[in-house]
């Protein structure tokens, strides 16, 4: 192997890292949201409200932590009305979702019309640039994936662990995944269910904001009607595919991050592999997450293993005098 | 104190005043959102009014765009009967599209009469064939349809996307990724000006009709949807139900998909459908599952997609607004359903006790 191959290699586990972090945002988002029992379909709704505030704060500002806490913020305005619906007023939760992706598109695309003629300042830009670690990003091939990156992309990889350890191996977590799995028994140990709920949905809906805006303010770096473009659903795909783990979540990203950049890279060249030409075609490319999601699911049902399933209640509401 | 009760069902009338209530809230909902984003809301709900049903032209617009979402929620809500969540009518919509491309594109010296037939059937082959396999995973190894529709959505617009761009890409159109045209043959006749789409859709209300109503099979799926255990009991064989229902459901939002491609298009393109799809499923719950109230619901967003682009050109006012607004109205009836259930009261003797308590 030559050394531009290692180069280009090397560049190309970068970009893929880069593609895959809002998908990882959103992942995490969507995670926290179904471990309570709640699947947001408004994924998509919610990234595009964080993308367009997230957006408007640092382009006005220039203050980039502000933008990313305001951005955050708006995702999670968006997982309130999902919330007071399907929680409080037991709403079917596919169909609300759905609702807060028409609503969160048309709303963020209107306020966005102002965003397409303002720049982010070069204070935002030069924040969240990729750091240098000396060093270390000389290493071949992965050095710089892993340290020649925006502090964006290290924050959603810090979150997916805490998040794994939030769920995992503390009590309020404990709780989290009862009120998933069984909130009638949740209720009876003197679970707050709605107030568990409320909450995970909510921080839920920040990490969506989150990742809306490391697409427009970091990765993007300007604004463009549609800018989430269909990544929400991924995300959506990319939970099965995790199996509701979030540190899976994180490979899970940045494969299918992975697969999106080959796209880009690759377009329409051609390779010979054992002697076979193969053609690349970016748009069956595309397809490859969704396909992989469904063999997980499938898999998932074929093994029957606990641990694998969803949440036993998801989607479904709880009315406490059901019980 | 305030405490939520469940109330005994509602009757018809009252049912529907609720939701009446609710879409009254919701409009003025939006009227506040749309004041807030810094325009008359007054003039905006004339000019959508206007623009939608201001005109024979523009009423043949709102039916036009009425057609393909009238047909996708008609289809979802045969798999919705059965409790099988189908959010996959965008795929089941452009594999119609494509299969209906398949023959118009190998057959295309036919007569129309010959092949636009054999575009209908192909297409509504293909639609429901892809909805089959959600539903062979589900019955084999209870795989969340939700999740497989939905992803297979995405399976079929790249597909639709790859064809453009490869084996079907236009060459007359330079250096454009286009799709070829449909020959002449393949276009959907026209009465008064309007694609025959809106005939399709009418038979298609009375036949979902008549299917669930008064068919063997529409009791079968009912009972199916209402408890699955109680079918097979019954004798029933739930396994081929089930498949003949979901064929039918992702057959007739193929025709959608055709409908759209032969009367409006004479292409296929990954964005013929507009997310339609996706509408369709809130539609298909708003009506309750109901064909004959699908066809009232179906044209009030019609109307509200239509006025959207009427607003654009007249009042300068981005489309988008229409996608705020029936967000607002959806999250508004959303929520008015909990009330058809549940009801809040002021419990007096909880508050007399907690005071007792106090003391």
């Amino acid at each position: 192997m030559d050394t531009g191959f290692l180069v280009a290699a090397a560049m190309f586990l970068q970009l893929a890292a880069q593609c895959g972090t809002p998908l990882l945002f959103g992942t995490l988002g969507g995670i926290l949201g179904e471990k309570a029992g709640n699947l947001n379909l408004g994924v998509e709704g919610m990234m595009m409200m964080g993308a367009v505030t997230g957006y408007y704060v640092a382009a006005v500002t220039g203050h980039p932590i502000l933008a990313a806490f305001a951005g955050g913020l708006a995702g999670a305005v968006g997982a309130l009305l999902y919330a007071i619906i399907t929680v409080t007023f037991q709403g079917n939760q596919t169909v609300t979702g759905l609702t807060l992706t028409i609503f969160g598109i048309g709303i963020s695309n209107y306020v966005g019309k102002e965003c397409t003629s303002m720049t982010l300042p070069a204070s935002v830009r030069e924040f969240y640039a990729p750091i240098v670690v000396p060093g270390l990003s000389k290493i071949p091939l992965i050095g710089k994936m892993i340290f020649e990156q925006s502090s964006f992309v290290a924050l959603a990889i810090v979150l997916a662990v805490l998040i794994w350890i939030y769920l995992n191996k503390t009590r309020i977590g404990l709780n989290v995944r009862m009120v998933g799995e069984n909130p009638s028994a949740a209720d009876a140990c003197g679970i707050n269910v709605n107030l568990y709920k409320y909450t995970h949905i909510l921080a839920g809906g920040f990490l969506c904001g989150l990742g809306g805006t490391y697409l427009s303010v970091v990765y993007i770096t300007r604004w463009q009607n549609d800018l989430v473009a269909g990544l929400g659903w991924i995300a959506v795909a990319l939970v099965i595919f995790a199996i509701w783990n979030p540190v899976r979540a994180i490979f899970g990203g940045y494969l299918f991050g992975a697969l999106r950049s080959i796209g880009l890279v690759l377009q329409n060249t051609q390779m010979a592999l054992f002697g076979y030409e193969i053609k690349l075609d970016p748009q069956l490319l595309d397809m490859l997450p969704y396909i992989m999601t469904i063999i997980v699911l499938v898999l998932i049902g074929i093994q029957k293993k606990k641990e694998y399933q969803p949440p036993g209640w998801l989607s479904r509401s709880y009315y406490r005098e059901d019980r | 104190m305030l405490k939520i009760i469940k109330r005994p069902p509602l009757a018809e009338k009252k049912m529907f005043i609720l939701r009446l209530l609710a879409v009254v809230f919701a409009i003025a909902a939006s009227m506040v959102i749309i004041a807030l984003l810094g325009h008359n809301p007054i003039k905006v709900m004339i000019e959508m009014v206007r623009g939608s049903i201001g005109s024979k032209y523009r009423i043949s617009e709102t039916i036009n765009k009425m057609v393909p979402l009238l047909t996708l929620s008609l289809g979802v809500c045969v798999a919705y009967k059965m409790k099988f969540w189908n959010i996959g009518a965008e795929g089941q919509f452009y594999m119609g599209a494509y299969g209906a491309g398949v023959v118009a594109f190998n057959f295309g010296s036919l007569p129309s009469y010959l092949l636009l037939p054999a575009m209908f059937l192909g297409g509504i082959l293909a639609g429901g064939l892809w909805a089959l396999i959600p539903a062979l995973l589900k019955a084999k190894w209870q795989t969340s349809e939700t999740l497989v529709t939905l992803m297979l959505n995405y399976v079929a617009i790249r597909w639709i996307t790859y064809l453009q761009y490869g084996p079907w890409r236009d060459p007359k159109a330079a250096g454009l990724p286009r799709m070829m045209h449909f020959p002449d043959a393949a276009a959907l006749p026209e009465i008064g000006g309007m694609h025959i789409g809106w005939i399709i859709a009418l038979v298609l209300v009375a036949f979902i009709y008549i299917l669930i109503r008064y068919s063997k099979l529409g009791y079968e799926i009912t009972v199916m949807g209402e408890n699955p255990r109680t079918a097979e009991y019954a004798g029933m064989n739930t396994f081929r139900i089930l498949l003949i229902a979901i064929m039918i459901s992702g057959g007739i939002c193929g025709i959608a998909g055709i409908i759209q491609a032969t009367g409006l298009e004479h292409s296929i393109s990954p964005v013929l459908s507009s997310g339609l799809g996706f509408t369709a499923i809130i539609t298909a719950w708003l009506s309750k599952l109901q064909p004959v109230s699908l066809v009232s619901v179906s044209f009030l967003f019609a109307m509200m997609l239509q006025g959207g682009s009427y607003l654009q050109s007249v009042m300068k006012v981005p489309s988008d607004v229409a996608g705020v607004i029936q967000g607002v109205i959806l999250f508004f009836v959303l929520g008015s359903e909990f009330f058809t259930q549940y009801k809040i009261v002021w419990d007096k003797r909880r508050d007399e006790e907690s005071r007792r308590v106090d003391a």
